[in-house]
């Protein structure tokens, strides 16, 4: 029991029947520099009585939320990935087929063939925006047909036709009007195939994987926020009376606005770490299994049309930022939603 | 009135008074019901000490709450530290609750936070650092005799230990106004009378006190100003 206990405002009181001075007094400095370290490492090991977590991690259910937002950017991740795909194999067969194209001259009795297509390659080298012109042998073109027909068969009976391959400037838009009336005045028997058809097609698709994807990411953020939304309103909920306390202690609503936002961006940050981690790792899996199985002759025809099922550094930078963009939807919507909550109230 | 009768920080008339609160003509209606209170008028100056006590139900806790704003009056004007709070922003009067300390009889102690935390809570919403708060905190925690006491969370704390707690709390920030909701419910008659003589002794340092209660015995320790709810209506015996 102390007799009386002065505070630095010159009040007394000696009513207080727990006497701690008395204790600290007696308490040796080594003891008492021990237990303010303790109390400074158990503060900064996140107890800090500034900087702590005001609402309790626990009383949220952090955990789920965690987990849904894991699995929400695992997918987001995912989608990302394909995104990137269907683009990368889109680009590669845009830029492929629209830097080819090819001259098709059909045998005609009573023409000259051979003839026909070096006059018609010639024709060709002149076009403006034209780069190389690649006349195909006969043989060539005969072992373009061995997939379909087999190897070691006669076709000099058959009317194969011969083909050139004009490769184009790169940024280059020629004009094939003049050529395709050359070609019907000088070689009627040759048609151009300038594999527009193809390639309409072939972006129409892959534009619609993309828009699809997007629409997809759009979706899975959308969920997400809502996600949060239900989870900050829950947290709330949980937490009603430490806001009243908060609100009595003269805290604004931007105060404690920002204690939520913190809050679940700490959870936002752990789950899309966990999430987009998964995402990578799939990509890298699945990109490893490709390598493995490339050798296969079904794997050379799949990677012929879509190309390399390996996740370009972009795509991988993308999966990281979709987890970035969850984190921050998920703070920017716990802070939206504590604000309109807190707003409804008086 | 008993013989060893306290008293509360004397005025002088030389020191000016101000009015922290000031009630005119002020209702209270929840929905369509009744009106709780009815044509309250009152004022609290500066350095003041008052009890305000009626039956329980009679309304010193929704009386309390129009102070602190967390409740608006139906009808009437309440002016606070001079300013009328009927246009004032959520953000003003957030600000204004800062100038107020407030303890509960539940004591309201974040069971998460440790005592110094609870303590420092007031600060902290202000946004200050703790490297600028730390040594207050630690000292008036040693005044209100929870120096030992200061890093381990409210549930292990004593009855006693909480209520000075929640006192320490709603003094750090040094408010010109304290208002306390039934301080002495949940202690026993001994440390009932201890927090009165704290309440005493800090209203001599200049705090504005307002003691909600409906404990007569304790209110005949002090001789202090009475503000007595009856039946939605305030009666006041200076």
């Amino acid at each position: 029991m102390r007799a009386a206990s002065c505070s630095r405002k010159g009040i007394c009181i000696s009513m207080i029947e727990a006497a701690p001075s008395s204790a600290e007094a007696a308490e040796p400095v080594a003891d008492r520099a021990g237990r303010l370290l303790r109390g400074l490492a158990e503060r900064l090991g996140g107890r800090d009585a500034g900087g702590g977590p005001i609402l309790p991690a626990r009383s949220i259910a952090g955990r789920a939320l965690v987990l849904v937002i894991a699995i929400m950017t695992f997918l987001a991740g995912l989608t990302a990935g394909a995104v990137h795909l269907v683009a990368d194999a889109s680009a590669d067969w845009s830029g492929a087929l629209a830097r080819e194209i090819t001259l098709q001259i059909r045998p005609v009795p009573g023409r000259d063939i051979e003839a026909d297509v070096r006059l018609a390659a010639d024709l060709a080298g002149r076009t403006r925006g034209v780069e190389a012109v690649r006349v195909f042998a006969r043989s060539e073109g005969e072992k373009l047909l061995e997939p379909w027909l087999g190897a070691g068969l006669d076709l000099s009976e058959l009317p194969v036709p011969r083909l050139v391959v004009l490769k184009l400037a790169a940024g280059a838009a020629p004009d094939f009007t003049r050529l395709k009336a050359d070609l019907a005045e000088r070689v009627p028997n040759a048609g151009l195939d300038d594999h527009r058809l193809w390639l309409g097609r072939l972006k129409t698709m892959a534009d619609t994987a993309v828009l699809i994807g997007l629409a997809i990411l759009a979706l899975v953020l959308t969920a997400t926020g809502l996600a949060v939304a239900f989870a900050t309103r829950g947290a709330m909920a949980g937490t009603a009376q430490i806001i009243d306390v908060l609100h009595l202690v003269g805290a604004e609503d931007s105060y404690i606005a920002g204690q939520f936002q913190r809050h679940f961006l700490r959870l936002g940050l752990r789950g899309a770490a966990v999430g987009g981690v998964l995402a990578i790792l799939f990509y890298l899996m699945f990109s490893l299994s490709a390598q493995h199985f490339a050798t296969t002759p079904g794997a050379e025809q799949v990677e012929a049309l879509f190309g390399r099922f390996s996740l370009p550094a972009a795509g991988y930078l993308s999966v990281a930022a979709i987890g970035l963009v969850v984190s921050a939807v998920t703070a920017i919507v716990s802070r939206m939603t504590v604000y309109r909550t807190l707003s409804g109230q008086e | 009135m008993q013989p060893d009768v306290e008293h509360a920080a004397p005025s002088t008339g030389e020191e000016a008074l101000s009015e922290l609160v000031r009630f005119e003509n002020v209702g209270l209606r929840y929905g369509i019901g009744a009106e709780i209170l009815r044509d309250v008028n009152f004022s609290i100056h500066s350095h003041s000490f008052q009890f305000l006590t009626g039956p329980s139900g009679a309304g010193k806790t929704t009386l309390l709450r129009l102070i602190l704003q967390t409740l608006r009056p139906t009808r009437g004007r309440v002016r606070l530290f001079g300013q009328n709070v009927a246009g004032l922003s959520k953000g003003e009067l957030a600000h204004l609750r800062r100038r107020m300390g407030i303890v509960f009889q539940d004591f309201r102690l974040l069971d998460h936070l440790t005592t110094y935390e609870n303590v420092a809570l007031p600060l902290v919403v202000q946004g200050r650092e703790e490297a600028s708060y730390r040594a207050e905190v630690i000292e008036l925690l040693r005044w209100v005799g929870l120096g030992d006491r200061m890093h381990v969370p409210p549930v292990i704390l004593s009855g006693g230990e909480k209520q000075r707690a929640a006192i320490a709390r709603a003094l750090i920030a040094q408010p010109a106004l304290l208002l306390a909701d039934e301080p002495t419910g949940n202690v026993d008659p001994s440390l009932a009378r201890r927090l009165l003589r704290l309440f005493i002794e800090l209203n001599r340092t200049g705090t504005a006190v307002v003691i909600a209660t409906h404990d007569l015995p304790l209110m005949d320790l002090v001789d202090a100003r009475r503000l007595v709810l009856a039946e939605g209506h305030l009666h006041i015996y200076d």
